[in-house]
């Protein structure tokens, strides 16, 4: 699906996992024409909406950017009529509204997860069509595909950070290794109450398996 | 997709094996397995098909692709071999039987689609993996093929390790297996399972409610 994207894509890995406390949005950090050509090693697919909550892109770029753009300027305005910091559903549901209400025009699916004070850590997928899904965790991109079987074999409910950092990275660096639009360092921000630790793990530190 | 189609899909549609198979060396022998699910479009045509056929005697090859392609090239090569193991005088090697597949796939490359993972045990080289993918021969510890490997490429890139038993071999193929029927829509129905050692073979049937269950089934 992804080679018939006209422009720079982000084929691409992403994905977002709750854990006992917060949640832990990752992705890789490739971006290709074409599939053949990278064009960029190093991009940061985690966009900050909000103070607690991020999103993630797979599918076009630009499409991508631009809704992000929107979504963003959105969700500051509400949560600055409703005086208080907005609820991850409402931003899940912003971009929705966006893919929905373009769904012909635009080729980008989301992930959004984040933090707030009613439901605590909360990962959406908002789909390609603008169907919006509530999930424990989910995986999206190209290199997704590849990583369904370990995502179900080795997720469990209520981890903790450092079990929950483990999967993601683990996930991330298998996905990388098998599917050549996704590349490059692995990006991951754990989001929790008390804020948000952005960390980037280049190449060579990924981990390892057994044919490399 | 809501078609109005008064004809069944079955009727149009290539019958395909889009489906799961998997093999595995250990020290003594391999394992194979696959999914039985035989599918024409949307159709499922044959919900208790074995795709692992015996080629010889300890050598058996798994089927995927287009499933009369698959089965005509394991019945010529099943041929072949029992015509070879006469003028040889004894039981046929692995690679042989994986090379007779290879020229198949490589001189009619145009005209097949299916791709067979031959795997076996002979007494000069033990248990042996072999793909033949497009028409190429090589050795693998283990490899995964059909529609449904895409799934469990990341599974089995970190569950594999070097030097497994038989029975944890079985298992990793057993779970490998359950993943990929779960996601894949081409895969599914009962697992079988081969396990070919020095004393011959040994078919298994696992049934689709004992297969492994993992998180949020």
């Amino acid at each position: 699906m992804d080679s018939q994207i006209k422009g720079v894509s982000t084929g691409t890995t992403i994905l977002a996992v709750t854990f006992n406390g917060g949640v832990i949005i990752g992705s890789d950090s490739r971006a290709s024409i074409g599939g053949s050509y990278v064009s960029s090693k190093t991009i940061n697919k985690l966009i900050q909406v909000h103070d607690r909550i991020f999103c993630c892109i797979a599918g076009s770029l630009a499409d991508a950017q631009a809704v992000t753009k929107a979504a963003k300027f959105q969700i500051s305005f509400h949560s600055i009529q409703m005086e208080s910091p907005p609820l991850v559903k409402a931003a899940a549901s912003v971009l929705k509204e966006l893919c929905y209400n373009n769904k012909e025009e635009l080729q980008a699916g989301f992930i959004t997860a984040g933090w707030d004070r009613k439901k605590g850590p909360q990962v959406y997928t908002v789909a390609l069509g603008g169907m919006l899904l509530s999930q424990p965790f989910t995986i999206g991109g190209s290199g997704s595909t590849y990583i369904y079987g370990y995502a179900d074999a080795k997720y469990k409910p209520d981890m903790s950070k450092e079990e929950c950092l483990q999967f993601a990275t683990n996930a991330l660096a298998l996905a990388m290794g098998r599917d050549n639009v996704s590349g490059g360092v692995a990006h991951l921000v754990v989001i929790t109450e008390e804020g948000v630790e952005h960390m980037v793990i280049p190449g060579d530190k990924l981990p390892k398996f057994h044919d490399e | 997709m809501l078609e109005e189609s008064s004809e069944p899909g079955w009727l149009s549609e290539e019958v395909k094996t889009g489906t799961t198979i998997i093999a595995i060396e250990f020290d003594g022998g391999v394992v194979l397995g696959s999914d039985s699910r035989v599918s024409a479009g949307e159709t499922v045509v044959n919900r208790v098909m074995n795709k692992l056929s015996l080629l010889h005697d300890k050598i058996y090859c798994a089927l995927s692709g287009s499933a009369a392609d698959a089965q005509t090239i394991a019945e010529m090569v099943n041929y072949q071999l029992d015509v070879h193991s006469i003028e040889v005088g004894e039981d046929p090697q692995v690679r042989s039987a994986a090379t007779l597949v290879k020229n198949i796939s490589y001189k009619y490359k145009e005209e097949l689609s299916a791709h067979l993972i031959v795997a076996g045990w002979d007494k000069r080289a033990g248990g042996q993996v072999y793909v033949t993918l497009n028409g190429l021969l090589s050795r693998q510890p283990f490899a995964v093929g059909g529609s449904g490997s895409s799934y469990v490429y990341g599974f089995v890139d970190a569950e594999y390790r070097k030097a497994m038993s038989k029975e944890d071999c079985q298992q990793f193929v057993v779970n490998t297996l359950s993943l990929a029927m779960g996601r894949d829509g081409s895969s599914g129905g009962v697992a079988y399972l081969v396990t070919i050692d020095e004393k011959g073979a040994e078919e298994k049937c696992i049934l689709g409610n004992e297969l492994p269950t993992f998180y949020d089934q």
